[in-house]
């Protein structure tokens, strides 16, 4: 096992695993640009939705259904079925398995951001919007003087969820040619090297938690009561 | 668009991958439900455990499915069924574990108090009070795991099981699309028949939740 | 038969006992109620008896035998408890609830079922509610099932913690009465813990009144602690209505009744008059061979027979096992100013003002 992990350590020393196609630079940067334009599709498409219902308090089923199915359709099903449907159309500006996987994680993040802003905004003390609009603010004001502020960190800590859940996913890219950190697990399994397998594995992981730490304190940021909490502590 | 007749010709093969991804399912689950147990025995016992269980129990459920994968292979191998177990066992600890402890701490301390009362002993308690009034709680901690654990086996495939998983992943090689839809359409179902089944045992196991709601 | 002896419980944690070397004794037979503040050990006190709490020091016999000599789950099988929430079993129908201790003493099954049906009919549950879950019942329905729980196996001695404290105060009022008459039919030896002095003066035989730690300030019967408060502490805890209390605890048989301004309606208005003189009255009884027929007001009685006047109805009509301050309200809200108190053999005689003070500053 130690011996191993020496082999992993080595894995990671060697130069070779540093540049070109299969460096780890290049596919780090794959595999962030992936995740990244995915997580930001779908919160351009969900968010709004989320805030709109959110705001004039409505689809709560919807809401409830979206989290049930969202856990029970498999990602490497998605991309499993968008893989040969993406290239009926044959869109070239992208690597091969692009499109597939984009797909699959847009729809791996959408639910828990929308659900998240959704009951963020939701669960908002109606006597607080209620008060809002008693002084005379509209509806257009209370959403962003009162009900976004408030929701914020809630907001935050879906996007934050759907981000770690991409990241680790958009491994699988690998599986339809598309290049990502996955690909040295796609080609360790492959090639039976378990030191590359591990090597990817590691990587990944790493990318997760450094996701989710920054997000986390991108998070804390935005907190509208981070002076108050500030000054307790 | 969509190849019937392939589906025809292979019901067969479909039918046993079913059984295969029912199988590794319930093996998680199961597993994962004798493990989460004794974790829960151990958190209720000693208070002081419980925040260290979690931790731990959270951060396999935070590492990313397929780099636990990877980590269990120098363990296990390649494609050892135990690498797959472990890390889809791995995934449902927490949610289990959290569920059995606040389903036993949700029951309320006066009837806790008035079966010792009654001279029931502690163990009994446990078993005939506490258990069953945590079922609610600890079948909805089961439907979630066993939800989360249909759609991770359809990953196994990489680690050389079978399931609904070789459909996908041979839809993927082959570029068809048809068998990709039979993996992932057999795993949306599965869950969903899955949840029901659990759904309909939580309402035969706690007659007295549904008559109050009536 | 039950006997504390220099008990002492110190809390983990705690600076100062909860109780402290209390020493009780309890008879057989006696509804002794533990009353005091909040924080004077009197839960505490009860819980002990059948080790839900340990002792940290002294000792607790129950019918002759040390209670910790004893397993505590085979010791709370032979005693009831009965507590606020009443603890039912949310999952067990009424039916399976009142059968809990026969079936953990491990009766057959034709004796609990006998049994269950004894104990629902003598708490007053309906044969149609055993079927029921907790959940289904009102507040006091839950409550009769867990007086019934807890009388299943006839264990000698029943210990209530606040059993009646979650109802609310008319159905309160019932169970403990409902529950005073069930106690003089069966006998058991009651330790029943309250924080209404009310109820603990009504409900007790013996009424122990506890200071905070745990200290015994008081143990006697009610009407003698109400009488002659031990200190200052309970004269204070008994309030501005001990005397009230007092005559709560009161029949209107124990004080003299006087006869009254009545007269039999074959008298002649003259015999009336005098009557009336007598007593200073300004209204007259009348009865029909010993029967209370009503009153009627010392202008209505001239020269005609009495038996052609139409007499009005006491408003309030007293029975000797009726308390004197009952008796009290009678005579302050009637428009003659007296408690009449008719028995078997019909009018007994009334109670003025004057009488009901005598008997509260003898």
């Amino acid at each position: 096992m130690i011996d191993f992990l020496g082999q992993v350590w080595d894995w990671f020393g060697d130069p070779a695993n540093w540049t070109g196609n299969r460096g780890l630079p290049g596919l780090l940067r794959s595999h962030v640009f992936l995740s990244a334009v995915s997580v930001a599709t779908a919160a351009v498409v969900a968010l709004p939705v989320a805030v709109w219902l959110g705001h004039t308090r409505r689809g709560g089923a919807l809401a409830v259904s979206l989290v049930n199915v969202g856990r029970a359709i498999p990602s490497f099903g998605l991309i499993g079925v968008f893989f040969p449907l993406t290239l009926m159309f044959e869109p070239t500006s992208r690597p091969l398995g692009f499109w597939a996987t984009f797909i699959a994680m847009v729809a791996l993040a959408m639910p828990p951001m929308f659900v998240n802003a959704y009951t963020g905004i939701r669960e908002i003390d109606p006597a607080l919007t209620e008060a809002a609009r008693g002084m005379g603010m509209t509806g257009r004001q209370v959403l962003t003087g009162v009900e976004l502020p408030l929701a914020l960190p809630l907001v935050m800590a879906g996007i934050r969820n759907a981000a770690v859940a991409v990241v680790a996913t958009v491994t699988l890219s690998a599986w339809v040619g598309c290049s990502s950190l996955g690909t040295y697990v796609f080609v360790g399994f492959a090639q039976r090297d378990r030191v590359m397998v591990f090597a990817g594995g590691l990587a990944v992981a790493l990318l997760s938690i450094v996701t989710e730490l920054t997000l986390g304190g991108v998070e804390r940021l935005v907190d509208p009561l981070r002076p108050m909490r500030r000054r307790r502590r | 668009m969509i190849d019937w007749g392939w589906i025809a010709s292979n019901l067969d093969d479909i039918w046993e991958a079913t059984l295969q991804h029912l199988f590794h399912s319930v093996l998680a689950v199961g597993i994962g439900l004798v493990v989460s147990f004794a974790l829960s025995l151990v958190a209720l016992r000693w208070k002081a455990a419980y925040g260290p269980i979690t931790w731990v129990t959270g951060v396999l459920y935070t590492i990313p499915s397929i780099a636990l994968f990877t980590f269990l292979v120098p363990v296990f191998g390649l494609t050892s069924i135990w690498t797959a177990q472990v890390a889809l066992v791995s995934y449902t600890l927490l949610i289990l574990v959290r569920n059995i402890v606040a389903g036993i701490r949700s029951v309320p301390d006066h009837v806790v108090e008035a079966s010792r009362g009654m001279g029931m002993t502690e163990a009994r308690i446990f078993r005939e009070v506490q258990l069953p009034l945590a079922l609610p709680a600890i079948i909805a901690g089961v439907r979630v795991a066993a939800v989360t654990t249909i759609g991770l086996v359809t990953l196994t495939v990489i680690v050389g099981q079978g399931g609904y998983g070789l459909f996908i992943l041979r839809g993927i090689g082959r570029r068809f699309l048809t068998e990709a839809l039979v993996g992932t359409v057999g795993a949306v179902l599965m869950a969903v028949v899955v949840d029901r089944a659990l759904v309909a045992l939580e309402r035969a196991a706690t007659p007295w939740a549904r008559r109050r709601a009536a | 038969m039950i006997r504390l002896e220099e008990v002492t419980k110190v809390f983990p944690g705690a600076d100062r006992p909860a109780v402290s070397s209390l020493s009780l004794h309890i008879p057989e037979g006696e509804f002794v109620t533990l009353v005091g503040p909040s924080g004077c050990g009197k839960t505490t006190t009860l819980k002990m008896i059948n080790r839900i709490i340990e002792p940290t020091s002294g000792r607790i016999e129950v019918g002759g035998r040390d209670v910790m000599s004893m397993e505590p789950h085979l010791l709370r099988r032979s005693i009831g408890y009965v507590i606020q929430q009443v603890g039912l079993l949310p999952h067990r129908t009424v039916e399976e609830n009142i059968a809990t201790v026969p079936r953990l003493l491990g009766w057959d099954r034709d004796r609990i079922e006998r049994r269950v049906a004894e104990m629902s009919e003598l708490v007053g549950l309906g044969a149609d509610l055993l079927e029921r879950y907790p959940a289904e019942l009102s507040g006091g329905q839950q409550q009769r099932v867990g007086v019934a729980r807890a009388l299943a196996a006839d264990p000698p001695v029943l210990l209530m913690d606040e059993p009646f404290g979650a109802v609310d105060p008319i159905v309160r009022e019932h169970l403990q009465q409902e529950f005073k008459d069930l106690w003089r039919r069966l006998g058991k030896t009651v330790v029943f813990v309250t924080h209404d002095i009310d109820e603990a003066v009504r409900m007790g035989t013996r009424v122990a009144i506890l200071n905070v730690g745990g200290v015994l300030e008081q143990y006697d019967r009610p009407e003698e602690i109400l009488a002659n408060p031990a200190n200052d502490f309970v004269s204070r805890f008994l309030g501005e209505e001990r005397g009230l209390r007092r005559l709560a605890l009161m029949p209107v048989s124990s004080a003299g009744l006087d006869r009254g301004p009545v007269v039999e309606i074959t008298a002649t208005p003259e015999e009336a008059r005098a009557v009336m003189d007598a007593h200073g009255s300004d209204w007259l009884g009348l009865l029909d061979g010993g029967r209370l027929l009503g009153w009627v007001p010392a202008a209505e009685v001239g020269t005609s027979p009495l038996a052609d006047l139409e007499p009005r109805e006491f408003l309030v009509i007293l029975r000797p096992e009726d308390s004197l301050r009952r008796a009290l309200d009678a005579v302050v809200t009637s428009r003659t100013r007296v408690a009449v108190v008719v028995g078997e053999q019909g009018y007994l005689g009334m109670l003025d003002i004057d009488r009901v003070a005598e008997e509260i500053t003898e």
